[in-house]
C-alpha cells in the first residue's frame, strides 16, 4: 500500500516538475527578437551586495550615455538599448548572465560589470564567442588570457597593479623616505594594489618594515595602526575597501601617526557618504582618485557637465545612489562611449574590425584622451594623487567644490603641493 | 613604542572591542541561549537599528546612543511580533530547530531587502563628539590611548549586560525565564503561561538590537549587508560562553576581542579569524557546553 | 530482475538524456543554468545524508566546497591535472576533512555541531586567504585546457572531432553524472543499514546506542560521505568559473541553499533534496535574469518563510499527505 502511495506521489511530482520547468523556460523564449530592432548592449552589474554602491552609480551613467547616443542618432543609425542583470556581486552568477545575454537576448555587444572578480568569470564567455569586451575597473584581468578584443577603462597603465600607485610613489619622493609600512584588505583588488605598491617601494629602495593584511570583518583598526606606528615608518601605504578605509581613517585620528604620507589605495574615501561621515578626520590623507572637482580637470572635456547631469538625476529621480558620483560616473560613461564611437566608425557589427579599430585609435571621451595597449589596458597611467585638506565639518557640499581634494600629480593638472600628514591635521 | 606598551594597548583595545562584541551578542544569548530560537537575523536586525540611528542622527541631530535608547522599544515590539509568528508556526507543533533556522534565514533576507529599498546601498556613518578622538593616559613610562568611541561602546555594553544579568537573576520574570529553559511543565503547574514568558523574553533579547545598533554605527560604517559578517562572531560568542549564560557571553566576547586585538598587533590581522574560531573549535572539542554552560549539549 | 534495478536504469536514462542535451547544441545559457542547478542537486543531496537522515545540521557547507575548489586549484597550479583527477582529489580531501570533523566533534550535538562546522569554514577560509600559492585573497584565474583528453580520448574540440564541441557542455555533462551518482549514493544509504542507523540516531541517539547501533561509526561514515560529495561538487567549480577567490568559494549562499533546498523538498527521502534543489535552483536562476534587483533576495526570503510554515515536511511530505 505504501509502495503504491509512494509511486503515485512520485508521478505527481515528476509531472509537476516537468510542467513547471516548461512554463518557466517559456518565459525565456519571447526574448528572441528580430534583427532590425535596436542595437542591444548587454552587461551584468552589481546592483545588490558589497559592490552595489559602485554598480548603481555606473548603471546611471550608462543610462545617461544611452540617452545621449540615441539623441545623436544611435549606433549604426539604430537606437541603443541597455540589457542588464544584477549579478548580486557574486561572481558565480556572471557566466550564466553573459550566456543569457548572448544566446537568449541576442545582444549585439557585451560590456563588463564593475570590478575585477566580476569581470573575470565573463572573460571565457567573451573569448569563446570572439566578441569585443569592454571592462570597467578590472585589475589586470587579461594577464593570463591575452585576449585581443578586451579593453579596460581603469587608467592604471600597461602594468595596472604597478601603474596604479606609480604616481603616488612619485608624489612622496619629496619626503626623501627610507622606510614604508603596507596594509591591505584581504580582497582581490586591495591585494593586487599592495603587490604593485611593493614593487614601486622596492624600485625606490625603501625598506619594508611592515607588510600585513586585514580581514573584511575587522571592527577595530587601532591595533593595526599602533603596530604600524611601533615600526616608525616614513610612509604608510594602505590598500583598503570602504569599511576598512573609514575604520583606518578613524583609528588614525584616535591614535595618530608620525608617518609623513598616509593612504595610497584607499577605496571608499571617494564616496559621498563616507567623505561626509569622516569629515575633518580626512585631512592630510594622500590617496588615489580618478576625478575631483578641481578647475584643472577641464582637460576631461564634458566631464563636469556629465557629473552635474548625474547629480541632477539623483536629486530629481530620488535615486538612492552616490550623491556626487565622481568616482565612477565619467568612467562608466566612457567605456560604453568608446564602444559606441568605434562601432559607428567601423560602420558595421564586425567584432574583429571593431577591436582592430579600438587598438589603433586615440579616443576623446569624458575622461580625456584614451589609448589602449596590446593587453587592452591604457598605454599610460593617469591615476590622480590627491591630498585631503581644509575640511572643516561634515557637510557634503564642501566636497563638491574645489579645494578639499587638491591634485598633487600628474603635473599637467596639479593644483597643490604635497605636505606631511601631520602638517594638515 | 616597546613591546610592553604595545601589549598593554592591545589588551585594552581587546577588552573594549570585547565590550562591543558583547553588545552584539547579548540579545542573542537570551533568544538563542535561553529560548532555543536560532535567530540568524539578529545581526541584520542590529544593522536595521543602526540605520534607524543614522536617520535620527541625520535628520534630528540626536546623539546616536540617545537614538539607540529611543528605538529600543520599537525593537521590543518587533520582537513580540516575530516571536508570536514563530510560535504559531514552529514551536506550537514542536517542529525541528532546522525549520526555525530556515525561517530566520528568510527573515534575514527580507530585512536586508527592506534596508536596501529604504536606505540604499551606500555606507553610512554618524558623528558625535566622542567619535574620532581618544583619551590619552600615562601609566608610568607607558602611554595608553583609548578611543572614546570604543569606550562608549564598552560602557553601554557593560551596563546592558549587568542590567540583564541582574534582571534575570533577581526578578520573578527573570527566574521564570530561566525556568522556561529548564522545566516548562513545572512552570505551567505554577499557573504561569510559559509562552507569554518566552514571548516577552524574546522581545527583550530583540530589544537589545536597538542599543546594539546604535553602538554598531558608532564603531563601524554600516551598509545593509554588513550584518552577515557578524553572524559567525555572535553565534561563536554565545556558544563559547555557554548557552543561557549572560556572564559567559560577556567573558567569551572579551576573549574574542582580546584574541583579535593581540593577534592583529603581533601576528598580523589576517590571521585573527582563524585564531578566534580556532579557540571556539578547541573549547567545543574539550568542553562541549562552552565555558560557563550547564546541562546537556542538545 | 528489471524491477530490482529500476532506479539504476532510470539513472542511466537520465544521464543519457543529459548527454543528448549536450549534443543538441541548445542555447548555451541552458548549460550554464543547468550546471548551477545540478551543482545544487549534488550539494543538497550530500548535505541531506548527514542533515536529513542523521539530524546533524552542517552549517559549514561552504567550507567543504571551498576545500574542494582549492584542492582543484592547487592541482591545476601544481601540474595541470585533468579535471577528473581534480574532482577525485577534491572528494578525497574533503572526505578526510569530513572524517576529521566527525571525529573532532563527535561529542557535539544539535546547534553545537552546526556552530562548529561554521567555525571550521571560517578557519579554512582564513587559511586560504593567506595561502598565496593558490592566489590567496587576490583570487586566481585558471585557463581551461583547449583540448582536454582523457585516457587518450579527445573530450572537447571546437571543430567537432571530440565528444563535446564546447567545454561548457562537457562540464554540464560531468556535473550531471556527478549529481546522479550522488543521488544514487543517497538512495542507497537511505535504504541500507546506514540510513536506518542514522534515522535511529536522529530520533534518539542514546536509545540507538543502547539498542546496539554503532552510532560513532555510522556518524563518521556519514560525515565522510557527505563531505566527499560536497568536495567533489566544489572540485569542478574552478573549471566552471575560471576565476576563484575565497569569498566566491566560501560563499554564505552555499550554506543557505544547502539547508533550504532539502527542507523545501523534504529531508526524509532522497527525492526531497532533488525536488528542492531543482525548484529553488530554477527559481533563482530565472530570478537573476528576469527580476534582477534586490527583489531577488526578497523572493528567496519569502519563499523560505512560506515553505517552512505551510509545508512543514517539505513538498514531498505534502504530496504524501495529500495522497493518503
Amino acid at each position: 500500500m505504501i509502495r503504491i502511495l509512494a509511486n503515485r506521489m512520485r508521478i505527481w511530482l515528476v509531472a509537476g516538475l516537468v510542467v513547471s520547468s516548461v512554463v518557466l523556460s517559456g518565459s525565456f523564449i519571447n526574448a528572441a527578437q528580430a534583427q532590425k530592432g535596436p542595437i542591444k548592449v548587454g552587461f551584468s552589474m552589481a546592483l545588490t551586495g558589497a559592490l552595489a554602491g559602485g554598480g548603481k552609480q555606473a548603471l546611471e551613467a550608462m543610462k545617461i550615455w544611452r540617452d545621449d547616443i540615441n539623441a545623436k542618432g544611435g549606433m549604426l543609425g539604430r537606437q541603443v538599448d541597455l540589457v542588464y542583470y544584477d549579478d548580486q556581486t557574486n561572481p558565480k552568477n556572471v557566466p550564466g548572465i553573459y550566456a543569457k545575454l548572448l544566446d537568449v537576448d541576442k545582444v549585439d555587444f557585451i560590456v563588463s560589470g564593475y570590478g575585477t572578480n566580476l569581470i573575470a568569470p565573463a572573460m571565457p564567455v567573451a573569448i569563446d564567442r570572439e566578441v569585443v569586451f569592454m571592462g570597467l575597473f578590472g585589475m589586470n584581468n587579461n594577464k593570463k588570457w591575452k585576449y585581443e578584443k578586451y579593453f579596460q577603462i581603469l587608467p592604471a597603465g600597461p602594468d595596472p597593479a604597478v601603474g596604479f600607485s606609480s604616481n603616488w610613489f612619485e608624489a612622496i619622493k619629496s619626503f626623501k623616505p627610507k622606510t614604508i609600512a603596507l596594509v591591505a584588505a584581504d580582497a582581490e583588488f586591495a591585494r593586487n594594489l599592495k603587490e604593485g605598491a611593493v614593487t614601486n617601494a622596492k624600485r625606490m629602495g625603501l625598506e619594508i618594515v611592515y607588510n600585513k593584511n586585514y580581514p573584511p570583518k575587522t571592527a577595530d583598526f587601532t591595533p593595526i595602526v599602533r603596530a604600524v606606528n611601533a615600526k616608525k615608518p616614513d610612509i604608510f601605504y594602505i590598500a583598503s575597501y570602504p569599511n576598512g578605509s573609514a575604520g583606518i581613517v578613524r583609528a588614525l585620528a584616535e591614535v595618530g601617526s608620525d608617518a609623513k604620507a598616509i593612504g595610497g589605495g584607499m577605496v571608499g574615501l571617494q564616496f559621498a557618504g563616507i567623505m561626509a561621515g569622516l569629515g575633518p578626520n580626512l585631512n592630510g590623507i594622500l590617496n588615489y582618485d580618478f576625478y575631483v572637482p578641481e578647475p584643472t580637470m577641464a582637460i576631461y572635456p564634458g566631464s563636469s557637465e556629465l557629473i552635474k547631469r548625474y547629480q541632477e538625476k539623483v536629486k530629481t529621480e530620488g535615486l538612492k545612489t552616490d550623491a556626487l558620483g565622481y568616482y565612477l560616473v565619467p568612467w562608466a560613461y566612457a567605456y560604453v562611449d568608446i564602444l559606441g564611437q568605434a562601432v559607428n566608425a567601423v560602420g558595421k557589427i564586425d567584432h574583429d574590425a571593431i577591436a582592430e579599430y579600438i587598438h589603433k585609435t586615440k579616443f576623446t571621451t569624458v575622461v580625456g584622451d584614451v589609448e589602449f595597449g596590446d593587453n587592452g589596458e591604457w598605454t599610460e597611467s593617469r591615476t590622480i594623487v590627491v591630498q585631503y585638506q581644509g575640511i572643516k565639518n561634515n557637510d557634503l557640499g564642501q566636497f563638491a567644490k574645489p579645494g578639499t581634494r587638491k591634485i598633487m600629480l600628474p603635473e599637467d593638472i596639479k593644483t597643490g603641493d604635497v605636505q606631511p600628514f601631520n602638517a594638515l591635521r | 613604542m616597546d613591546f610592553l606598551e604595545l601589549l598593554i594597548n592591545a589588551l585594552i583595545a581587546g577588552v573594549l572591542l570585547g565590550g562591543f562584541f558583547a553588545a552584539l551578542s547579548i540579545g542573542l544569548s537570551i533568544c538563542f541561549g535561553l529560548l532555543d530560537t536560532v535567530n540568524l537575523a539578529h545581526p541584520t536586525l542590529i544593522v536595521a537599528a543602526a540605520f534607524c540611528t543614522f536617520l535620527l542622527n541625520d535628520v534630528f541631530g540626536l546623539d546616536p546612543i540617545l537614538a539607540g535608547v529611543l528605538i529600543t522599544p520599537v525593537f521590543f515590539v518587533i520582537g513580540l511580533v516575530i516571536y508570536t509568528a514563530y510560535y504559531q508556526f514552529f514551536e506550537k507543533n514542536s517542529a525541528e530547530a532546522l525549520r526555525g533556522l530556515a525561517f530566520f534565514f528568510g527573515l534575514l533576507f527580507i530585512t536586508e531587502v527592506i534596508l536596501i529599498m529604504v536606505f540604499g546601498v551606500d555606507h553610512r556613518l554618524v558623528n558625535a563628539a566622542y567619535i574620532g578622538k581618544s583619551m590619552g593616559m600615562s601609566l608610568g613610562t607607558i602611554d595608553v590611548s583609548i578611543p572614546y568611541r570604543l569606550l562608549v561602546a564598552f560602557a553601554v555594553a557593560a551596563i546592558m549586560t549587568l542590567g540583564l544579568q541582574m534582571f534575570l537573576d533577581r526578578s520573578f520574570f527573570g527566574r521564570a525565564t530561566r525556568a522556561v529553559h529548564q522545566d516548562m511543565m513545572a512552570l505551567s503547574l505554577m499557573g504561569v503561561d510559559p509562552v507569554a514568558i518566552k514571548r516577552i523574553a524574546f522581545a527583550i533579547g530583540l530589544g537589545t538590537c536597538g542599543l546594539a545598533g546604535a553602538l554598531m554605527i558608532v564603531v563601524i560604517p554600516i551598509e545593509p549587508a554588513v550584518g552577515r559578517l557578524f553572524i559567525g562572531n555572535v553565534f561563536a560568542i554565545v556558544v563559547l560562553g555557554g548557552l543561557g549564560s549572560i556572564s559567559g557571553t560577556l567573558i567569551a566576547a572579551m576573549i574574542l576581542g582580546i584574541a583579535e586585538s593581540v593577534v592583529s598587533t603581533f601576528f598580523g590581522p589576517s590571521w585573527a579569524p582563524a585564531v578566534s574560531f580556532g579557540i571556539l573549535l578547541g573549547v567545543l572539542a574539550f568542553r562541549p557546553t562552552g565555558l560557563l554552560g550547564v546541562g546537556d549539549t542538545r | 530482475m528489471i524491477g530490482r534495478y529500476k532506479f539504476e536504469i532510470g539513472c542511466i536514462l537520465v544521464l543519457a538524456l543529459a548527454f543528448l542535451a549536450t549534443q543538441a547544441e541548445f542555447n548555451r545559457f541552458y548549460y550554464f543554468a543547468g550546471f548551477a542547478i545540478l551543482q545544487y542537486v549534488m550539494i543538497a543531496t550530500a548535505w541531506n545524508i548527514l542533515g536529513g537522515y542523521g539530524g546533524y545540521i552542517n552549517f559549514g557547507t561552504a567550507g567543504f566546497l571551498g576545500v574542494g575548489s582549492y584542492v582543484a586549484i592547487g592541482l591545476i597550479e601544481w601540474g595541470d591535472a585533468a579535471i577528473v583527477w581534480q574532482v577525485v582529489a577534491a572528494a578525497v580531501v574533503a572526505g578526510l576533512l569530513g572524517l576529521f570533523i566527525g571525529y573532532f566533534t563527535l561529542r557535539l550535538k544539535g546547534v553545537y555541531f552546526a556552530i562548529a562546522t561554521l567555525a571550521l569554514a571560517i578557519v579554512l577560509e582564513t587559511i586560504v586567504n593567506n595561502w598565496d600559492f593558490v592566489g590567496g585573497a587576490a583570487g586566481i584565474s585558471i585557463l581551461p585546457p583547449r583540448k582536454p583528453e582523457l585516457l587518450g580520448i579527445l573530450i572537447v574540440d571546437r571543430k567537432g572531432d571530440g565528444i563535446f564541441s564546447n567545454s561548457k557542455e562537457f562540464l554540464f555533462f560531468l556535473m550531471a553524472a556527478m549529481a546522479i551518482f550522488s543521488v544514487w549514493v543517497a538512495r542507497t544509504v537511505e535504504r541500507g543499514k546506514l540510513g536506518r542507523g542514522l534515522n535511529a540516531i536522529k530520533d534518539n541517539e542514546e536509545a540507538a546506542e543502547c539498542m546496539g547501533v554503532p552510532t560513532l561509526r555510522l556518524k563518521l561514515i556519514a560525515t565522510t560521505l557527505s563531505g566527499a560529495l560536497m568536495g567533489a561538487a566544489g572540485g569542478i567549480f574552478p573549471s566552471y568559473m575560471t576565476f576563484v577567490d575565497p569569498p566566491t568559494a566560501f560563499n554564505l549562499e552555499f550554506a543557505v541553499n544547502s539547508l533550504a533546498m532539502p527542507m523545501i523538498g523534504g529531508t526524509f527521502t532522497w527525492l526531497g533534496p532533488v525536488v528542492g534543489a531543482v525548484l529553488l535552483g530554477t527559481v533563482q536562476q530565472i530570478a537573476i535574469v528576469t527580476i534582477s534587483s534586490e527583489l531577488n533576495l526578497l523572493i528567496l526570503g519569502v519563499l523560505l518563510v512560506i515553505f517552512v510554515t505551510v509545508a512543514p515536511h517539505g513538498i514531498v511530505g505534502w504530496f504524501m499527505k495529500k495522497n493518503k
